[in-house]
């Protein structure tokens, strides 16, 4: 049988499709036997915990388009009827309400895990950048989905939001007229982003496959930074990391379960409860919680085409990461500068959140403007200069034999090898 | 419950001090009542919004609607069959056109939606001085404070300070922002007359319809934290289990 696939599977159903398709033996290189860092920390539960919130949110998403009305007059009174009349739509729906709330919560652990360890740096630039491009279609699709119950936050984020394309000058206003398709926020923009609302996940889908199978090429990091050496630095991904993640994913649930059973509403804005009016604006319009910070940078500056440009860059700005940290080494253990700065960074992106929930005025304004300057500091000053300043802690030798001491007996492969030469 | 998380986040980062006056300021805070539904244990006094619903009845459905709400709905205070079956047909309610195409009207039925009392917002508005009613099927999750805001409406009305000049038709209430509400004070002592016993005083019905408010936007309340608790305690069964699992798998991994 030429050409054909040599299975090793010993069921005759699994091995007859194996070797005309061979995904069996795929799924047992890719998840089975994959060798993995034996060094991972519970960090590193968290792009799997990401995958599960994805497939949890098609999954209720789904059985909600069944009962939603996409159309300005019957959206919220569609909504209400998934809440009280279909049989467990309440749950489906809280599930999904605060899915988009727990899969943020989970790809900023991830990308904080990233940005910590170095998992950016060179050989997994690209990879990064696939998960940047995975960011920002998550904060189209959740925009989007935040437009469909129709309550007053829904309608007028939507303006405000869709309103930012018009301060790009000359197309900035047929652009707005385009994505409304009229001339205000309407039935046909609700319509419309209900579809890309449900187009959006597939495509999220592919790019996370694309995001997976650029992580299988180069291999995880792992939180010494250091690269694989040799079999003795990996363990099988099966059981080892599929039990380390099932442990993370349990926490995951009960974390998720408090949201969804005994503050369903706790992230939401009491604002939406009341359906879209386009003659009342509310006092403050705030988009939902993972969104403030980028919201704040957008506030922060009194020009709006400075300030959207702005909003825009502080994303765009992740892509070029992996150039603009200037450090060969690629875990914060061993930057001692740098481990310490990244903490002022993610303190800078907090009150950023903080200052985009309040009212642009007063000690606001002054606290956004600082921290928006240095969330910018950091990527494009600090990190290019510290990468050449900063001296950086020995390296271990490899996963296996850490430089400082402790841990257990060296594996018998290991200690064969002289020092020094891994 | 922004606001909740405002107070969590300022507190976290120790700008709460310079931060609360600003919202102080807006309104004041109502203050939190006992209720039954509070906590991840709490349920409804079915009695006290059952009351309450005889309030929504006599008051506050004169203007305001709650279009969410059927009469089959009403199971969920624990009325029996019977019970709602006898309330729908007291009620009348519009059933769409005759043979002649004219608007036709007959008693409602377990499956008919709560009736509104204005055909449509300009009704509504033209009856009420201008103002609109607004429908209270979701009010008491359209609020910040929720059901303690709500209370503090309805308890809240007193006269004017001398210094403050009202808008006409306008009453005074202290905690309404801006002090000024287009509702008149809805309740008054022995305003309805209770079949339990329970003294109606403004207190007693001001608890019981927001009781029954509560239930009207959150009927799933009580099902959902049972669920709550038996999904949290599995999986914390489940963590244990699978800890100890990891533990095993990787007692041989240095």
């Amino acid at each position: 049988m030429a050409g054909q696939h040599k299975s090793e599977f010993s069921n005759p159903l699994i091995n007859w499709i194996d070797t005309r398709l061979p995904i069996f033996t795929m799924m047992q290189q890719e998840y089975g036997s994959f060798p993995t860092p034996k060094n991972f920390n519970y960090f590193w539960n968290f792009g799997a915990l990401a995958m599960v919130v994805m497939m949890i949110m098609i999954a209720t998403g789904i059985f909600l388009a069944m009962n939603y009305q996409p159309n300005s007059e019957l959206a919220f009174g569609s909504v209400q009827h998934i809440m009280r009349d279909v049989n467990y739509g309440w749950l489906i729906r809280y599930v999904h309400q605060n899915g988009g709330s727990m899969f943020f919560i989970v790809t900023y652990i991830h990308i904080f895990r990233g940005m910590y360890y170095g998992s950016y740096k060179s050989p997994r630039e690209l990879l990064w950048m696939i998960g940047v491009v995975i960011l920002l279609i998550m904060m189209a699709t959740a925009f989007m989905g935040y437009v469909l119950p129709w309550g007053q936050m829904s309608y007028w984020g939507a303006t405000v939001i869709t309103n930012l394309f018009s301060a790009f000058p000359i197309v900035g206003k047929g652009i707005v007229t385009w994505l409304w398709g009229g001339f205000s926020v309407d039935s046909p923009t609700l319509n419309r982003f209900f579809s890309l609302h449900y187009l959006l996940p597939f495509v999220l889908v592919g790019v996370v496959f694309l995001h997976v199978a650029a992580l299988h090429v180069v291999g995880s990091n792992n939180p010494l930074g250091i690269d694989v050496k040799s079999p003795q630095d990996t363990l099988p991904f099966h059981p080892y990391y599929t039990v380390k993640d099932s442990v993370g994913l349990c926490v995951f649930f009960i974390v998720y379960a408090v949201l969804v059973f005994f503050a369903p509403n706790f992230l939401g804005d009491a604002n939406n409860f009341i359906p879209a009016n386009p003659l009342q604006t509310p006092a403050d319009i705030v988009p939902e919680w993972y969104l403030l910070p980028y919201y704040a940078i957008l506030r922060s500056v009194p020009n709006k085409l400075l300030g959207v440009c702005m909003m825009f860059g502080s994303i765009f700005v992740l892509f070029v990461l992996p150039w603009l940290d200037t450090s060969p080494v690629r875990s914060a253990r061993f930057r001692p500068i740098y481990r310490q700065i990244i903490w002022v960074w993610v303190v800078s992106f907090v009150i950023l959140g903080y200052c985009g929930m309040n009212k642009p005025e007063g000690i606001y304004v002054i606290l956004s403007r600082v921290a928006t300057l240095y969330y910018f500091l950091h990527f494009l000053v600090i990190l290019p200069i510290l990468g050449k300043l900063e001296r950086p802690l020995p390296l271990p030798e490899s996963i296996s034999r850490p430089v400082t001491g402790g841990g257990g007996p060296l594996p018998s492969g290991a200690t064969a090898k002289p020092m020094g030469k891994a | 419950m922004m606001r909740a998380l405002r107070q969590l986040l300022a507190a976290a980062l120790l700008v709460g001090a310079a931060a609360a006056p600003a919202w102080a300021q807006e309104a004041p805070r109502p203050s939190a009542q006992r209720w039954s539904f509070d906590g991840p244990f709490g349920s409804f006094d079915l009695a006290a919004a059952q009351r309450g619903f005889q309030v929504y009845s006599e008051v506050c459905s004169l203007c305001h609607s709650m279009q969410y709400l059927h009469y089959r709905d009403l199971e969920g205070i624990g009325l029996t069959d019977d019970q709602i079956k006898a309330i729908a047909a007291a009620v009348t309610v519009p059933q769409g056109v005759d043979d002649q195409g004219s608007p036709k009207e007959g008693p409602a039925t377990p499956a008919s939606q709560f009736r509104s009392p204005f055909p449509n917002e300009q009704a509504a508005r033209a009856a009420q001085n201008g103002a609109l009613p607004p429908d209270l099927s979701l009010i008491v999750n359209a609020r910040e404070g929720h059901a303690d805001y709500i209370y503090a409406i309805l308890t809240g009305y007193a006269d004017p300070p001398p210094s403050m000049q009202m808008q006409d038709g306008m009453n005074y209430n202290k905690m309404f922002p801006g002090h000024q509400i287009a509702m008149p004070p809805p309740l008054q002592d022995g305003r309805v007359t209770y079949a339990d016993g329970t003294p109606a005083t403004v207190e007693q019905m001001a608890h019981d319809v927001v009781t029954f408010l509560t239930w009207a936007a959150n009927p799933e309340m009580v099902q959902r934290k049972q669920i709550g608790w038996r999904w949290v305690l599995f999986f914390l069964i489940m963590t244990g289990l699978t800890y100890a699992v990891k533990r095993k798998v990787w007692a041989d991994v240095h």
